[in-house]
């Protein structure tokens, strides 16, 4: 089967640092694929790079086999591939259906219609509230985003991301900033809308090693910008040196 | 703001604007040109600044294009037609405003607001300098215009302006705001209003940042060249001060005094701003000063200006008759 997402030998320096050296990896229709690894492993530069954010120093980055490297994000979400960052984004003064909608306005291609009006396109404002039930903030739509709660800001950010009808997402740390009360509820939505909206692919940057065990198909572990192991989930989990090298032994599992 | 409150802030607003000249001295009607031409540039302007979150300082420049487009237009050419001339300066303003919002919208902030300001300066140098083309410091003239074809031979000046070109000015202002309303609420607005919020995840959302912010610029240089060709219209002269930067941050003043986040903000800015400063002109020489500590309680206490301060207190009233 042809991977939809693939690096080539993917490298990326900063100076003398190497964030990241000769990474391989592909990611195949249907995978959720878990990107583990202690801080400073190269996580963040791999989906920086995955998402057009910086341009490899050496390698590529292959979408349904095209090159997307340094593609920049606005051309990448026209291809199909959405992320969600780290630290929450929103669009603090709109509200949850503008903000749903300003996706949407993007995935439909109405950007350039300078005279209609989106509050009289009742075709989006279908989809905008399928997409906001999907996340639960159904009953949020005319609430402005600053003045939501964190976890639903969280929802917020992805549900926009989301929206855009991507083939693969990259959810960074999706549940960082979301109590640890919420993350389970949160990842559950999050998986869960994924298969709904159809979405192929997932990649998702996780620390916490039991939402890792709970929702991957497979496991790349990174350490000092290498890929340490590729493995499925539940061979990975039988590896207690893997374990121990990634999240430290303290944490073993 | 709810399309309702709006239809009925702005048929008051109609109402109203449509007695005065009726009801208040001619003085008080061709005071009131000024303000049709600030309100429909400030509510280009505030496209940029209040919906894109881009503050210029070189605003001025395209109502510059506006006057001095007149000026050219009727006055060398001999093209009498007002509707001409503004069609002219519109596409005159938006042309000019490419290559400028090209090379600023690159850069936020104060960077923006400097680079404005730059090109701002340049405009005023080159009016003020190449005196066989621009007349200099003393400007150009700009002629009387017929409207619709009229040429209001009968009127004076002062009757030209408070009637004929007063309803005139009216109709461009109902005009520009309906535009500008659609525009806000369209999804292009939308998308503006999403790179001012957050650029970042805009363009994660397919936006297209750097091309919305160039035809927000774009845009509001179209309006602000209709302002400017109002006031060369209403004292006969295109000069360099109309490009000064103070001009350009009169136009800030306004907007803020009114109220950026408000559709209704700027226009109201316009009203106030021109009433004040006529009052306190001809009451004390120290009016700046007046203004500018009116700005700083404005800034410190209202940050959302007369609009905002309206809003609240007329919020509670509507809610409760609904």
């Amino acid at each position: 089967m042809t991977a939809l997402l693939e690096t080539q030998n993917l490298s990326k320096a900063f100076g003398e640092f190497r964030a990241l050296d000769g990474v391989r990896i592909a990611i195949a229709p249907g995978e959720l694929v878990c990107v583990i690894g202690p801080n400073g492993a190269g996580k963040t530069t791999l989906v920086n790079l995955l998402t057009g954010l910086m341009q490899p120093t050496a390698g590529d980055v292959l979408f349904n086999g095209k090159s997307i490297a340094g593609l920049g994000p606005v051309r990448l979400a026209e291809e199909g591939l959405a992320r969600s960052f780290q630290l929450i984004q929103i669009f603090p003064q709109l509200t949850v259906q503008e903000t749903i909608a300003t996706a949407l306005v993007s995935a439909q291609k109405k950007r350039w219609r300078l005279f209609s009006s989106v509050n009289a396109d009742r075709e989006m404002n279908l989809r905008v509230r399928e997409i906001a039930e999907i996340f639960r903030l159904g009953h949020r739509l005319d609430i402005t985003a600053h003045t939501l709660a964190q976890g639903e800001k969280k929802l917020l950010d992805v549900a926009s991301a989301f929206a855009l009808g991507p083939q693969v997402i990259l959810l960074d740390e999706p549940t960082s900033g979301v109590s640890t009360a919420e993350k389970r509820a949160v990842m559950d939505i999050l998986i869960a809308a994924g298969r709904q909206a159809g979405v192929k692919g997932i990649v998702l940057v996780e620390h916490d090693m039991d939402l890792v065990a709970t929702y991957a198909s497979r496991i790349i572990a990174l350490t000092g910008g290498r890929v340490l192991a590729d493995l499925p989930a539940a061979e990975f989990f039988n590896e207690p040196n893997l374990i121990a090298a990634v999240v430290g032994k303290r944490r073993g599992h | 703001m709810k399309a309702r409150q709006a239809i009925a802030a702005a048929v008051i607003g109609i109402v109203v604007f449509a007695l005065l000249p009726l009801l208040v001295p001619a003085y008080y009607a061709t005071l009131m040109i000024p303000f049709f031409g600030y309100a429909i540039a400030l509510l280009g302007f505030n496209l940029l600044f209040g919906y894109t979150g881009l503050l210029s300082f070189g605003h001025a420049m395209f109502l510059a294009a506006g006057a001095y487009g007149a000026a050219v237009i009727a006055g060398v050419f001999g093209i009498r037609s007002f509707e001409a001339v503004l069609l002219a300066v519109v596409v005159f303003a938006m042309v000019l405003a490419v290559p400028i919002g090209f090379l600023c919208v690159r850069n936020i902030g104060i960077f923006f607001g400097m680079l404005t300001l730059a090109f701002g300066m340049l405009f005023y140098s080159f009016l003020f300098k190449f005196y066989h083309l621009t007349g200099g410091d003393s400007g150009m003239r700009v002629p009387r215009m017929n409207l619709l074809g009229l040429e209001f031979a009968q009127y004076n000046k002062i009757e030209l302006l408070a009637g004929p070109f007063y309803y005139y000015c009216l109709a461009l202002l109902i005009v520009a705001a309906l535009l500008m309303w659609r525009i806000v609420h369209s999804p292009f607005g939308l998308h503006l209003r999403a790179i001012r919020d957050n650029a970042r995840k805009a363009e994660y959302v397919g936006v297209h940042v750097h091309r919305f912010r160039l035809a927000a610029f774009v845009l509001s240089a179209g309006f602000g060249a209709v302002g400017g060709a109002i006031l060369g219209f209403r004292i006969g002269l295109a000069d360099p001060e109309i490009v000064y930067w103070t001009h350009s941050g009169q136009l800030v003043f306004m907007t803020v005094l009114g109220g950026f986040s408000n559709f209704f903000g700027p226009i109201i800015g316009a009203f106030a701003f021109t009433l004040l400063q006529d009052q306190l002109q001809s009451l004390t020489q120290y009016w700046r000063f007046i203004l500018g500590g009116i700005l700083a309680v404005i800034v410190i206490g209202f940050p959302t200006g007369i609009a905002g301060m309206v809003d609240a207190l007329w919020r509670p009233l509507w809610r409760s008759k609904t």
